[in-house]
């Protein structure tokens, strides 16, 4: 536990000192924080058509302006997810091997486990970190719309969201984990991602493939959470998607002692 | 303290080590000589639990290397080839978290930070970030993360590679003095360090030992045997006949010395016999002005040179 304390402690710190990671958070932040204007002017916009329409042909549909306004930032946050989250774990272990700290870690009385949950769980506490300021967006939305979204939606998005970027990060781990380049890491997770986004599209009618696939994707038990569905479904499918990743790191790194030099 | 038994470590179809066993005894420092490429980085990673061996076993205080991993880590200090930093960590702040993951106890690790700060003596740069550090204090950082624990045996890979000679020397002095506290491995190519540093010598070539002795025995007792330097006026032909006449001389060589008339000898003596004064005899009997008689031990030089080169001519002959 004090292995995996002293990792976990070194990580984070090597985070705050690194520039990849200001830069991430900051593009993040900016472009979320562009997007949430942007999104609010449109439903403003949409909001007001809505009503026009519904005061010249009467009646009308139920328009849930604050909803739309939230499904739709998460929605970029998501798509943020995908672009940069990469960037956050290509160096988890690809550095480590070129400075040949890894040699360290390797003949310390540590763990493989140790090393790679303490990594990890490092990486969530960042995820954590980036993803609070963003809660100033959707306070101006709580305190300003009317109605304002309930809590609990936001709360099972940012559940949603934190699960998203935790399997994301798994899954970037294990690449970092298989090259020596952080380059090849980057990409080889991006494409990974990508993959797991597009699974499940087009594939809207029933049959055992197609459900198949549309459980594969990575974006669709997060749709759920956005609305305010914690589902236990998306929750196991975080959750393995996680604990494979972490476990598949575990076996690459300790593979690593067999390979040639 | 360490037992090594016909350990064996092959990369696919190349061996890097070759069935080598030795021993180093507690307080020992042991010293690993080879060109590049000998299988000493490879024997240490396998000491030190980073890659198993492919057969044999070795053995660090008694535990099994590969079996009881976490007990030899545990009592290992390990300085590899490339010291293992983190450039954008403050040397003292690094020293912690090797200190952590080596499981020192909160309460001891300060004094063991700064005991180790003090061995190699880099005090004043405790709070430096380790990338603004010249190499030479960069290799100390790298010892110092060996020792702040305070293992029993410790292994250095090629400890002086890039040092000044300044900086040189006093990393020897630095090793000397862990030595009898801790059991020491260095690996080295250069063969004066051995000699000054080393209790005993494992002479390493192409993954094989090729000797194991004290530096001291290697130099006197082996094949080299003593020679004589020899200046001397006189007729090739005339002194080479002189010569012969010793029983106790191998083999004569001789070229023209820089000053007219004047030969220059290299004389080879059998192992275990001084016939200095007997050459001299002879050269004064026959009235030949002596200018030069010097007698040298085989140097540690010629010593590797002539088993690591004996030793390939060998394997050359094999592969035909």
């Amino acid at each position: 536990m004090k292995g995996l304390y002293a990792i976990y402690r070194k990580e984070l710190g090597h985070y705050f000192v690194s520039p990849v990671a200001y830069i991430i958070i900051g593009l993040f932040l900016l472009v979320s924080a562009y997007f949430f204007v942007l999104i609010l002017g449109n439903v403003i916009q949409q909001s007001y058509q809505a009503t026009m329409e519904s005061m010249q042909y009467g009646g009308g549909m139920a328009f849930d302006a604050p909803s739309m306004a939230v499904g739709g930032f998460f929605g970029i946050l998501s798509t943020l997810m995908l672009f940069l989250a990469p960037f956050l774990t290509m160096g988890l272990y690809s550095e480590e091997r070129k400075r040949g700290t890894f040699e360290l870690l390797m003949t310390s009385p540590i763990t493989e486990t140790q090393i790679v949950l303490g990594k990890f769980l490092a990486a969530c506490t960042l995820l954590m970190i980036m993803l609070l300021p963003t809660a100033g967006d959707l306070i101006y939305l709580f305190f300003h719309s009317e109605p304002s979204p309930p809590w609990r939606v936001l709360l099972s998005a940012y559940i949603g969201i934190f699960l998203l970027g935790s399997a994301i990060f798994a899954i970037g781990s294990f690449f970092s984990s298989v090259t020596e380049s952080q380059l090849i890491a980057a990409m080889l997770t991006f494409s990974a991602i990508l993959l797991l986004w597009v699974v499940g599209y087009g594939t809207d009618s029933t049959g055992y493939l197609a459900s198949a696939l549309q459980y594969l994707s990575l974006i669709r038990h997060y749709d759920d959470f956005t609305r305010g569905v914690v589902d236990t479904t998306g929750l196991i499918y975080y959750g393995s998607f996680i604990f494979l990743g972490v476990f598949l790191t575990v076996r690459s790194v300790d593979s690593m002692r067999w390979r040639r030099a | 303290m360490i037992e090594v038994q016909e350990l064996t470590k092959s990369f696919g179809e190349s061996t890097a080590v070759d069935h080598i066993s030795f021993t180093v005894n507690k307080g020992e420092i042991l010293g690993f000589l080879g060109p590049n490429g000998a299988g000493k980085t490879t024997t240490m990673r396998v000491l030190t639990g980073f890659i198993p061996a492919t057969s044999g076993s070795a053995r660090v205080a008694g535990f099994d290397v590969f079996k009881e991993s976490m007990e030899v880590r545990r009592r290992i200090g390990y300085l590899p080839e490339v010291p293992p930093l983190y450039p954008d960590m403050t040397v003292v702040s690094y020293l912690d978290f090797v200190a952590r993951i080596k499981n020192v106890p909160a309460e001891n690790r300060k004094s063991r930070i700064d005991d180790a700060l003090q061995k190699v003596n880099i005090e004043d740069k405790r709070h430096e970030l380790i990338k603004r550090l010249s190499r030479g204090y960069k290799q100390r950082v790298g010892i110092a993360q060996a020792l702040v624990h305070d293992p029993e045996v410790i292994i250095l890979d090629e400890p002086t590679v890039g040092l000044d000679p300044k900086q040189i020397i006093e990393v020897r002095h630095l090793i000397k003095g862990l030595a009898g506290r801790h059991t020491i491995i260095l690996s080295t190519h250069i063969l004066p360090e051995v000699s000054m540093t080393c209790d005993r010598v494992v002479i390493i070539n192409h993954g094989k030992v090729v000797a194991v002795d004290t530096p001291a025995n290697l130099a006197t007792q082996m094949k080299g045997g003593q020679r004589v330097h020899l200046e001397v006026q006189a007729e090739e032909k005339a002194l080479r006949a002189a010569l012969q006449e010793i029983p106790a001389i191998k083999r004569v060589t001789a070229e023209p010395a820089g000053t007219a008339g004047r030969l220059s000898a290299a004389i080879e003596v059998a192992p275990g016999q001084d016939a200095r004064s007997q050459i001299a005899e002879k050269i004064v009997g026959r009235g030949w002005p002596l200018f030069e008689l010097r007698g040298a031990a085989a140097s540690l030089e010629d010593i590797f040179l002539e088993l690591t080169t004996e030793d390939s001519a060998h394997a050359s002959k094999k592969a035909n």
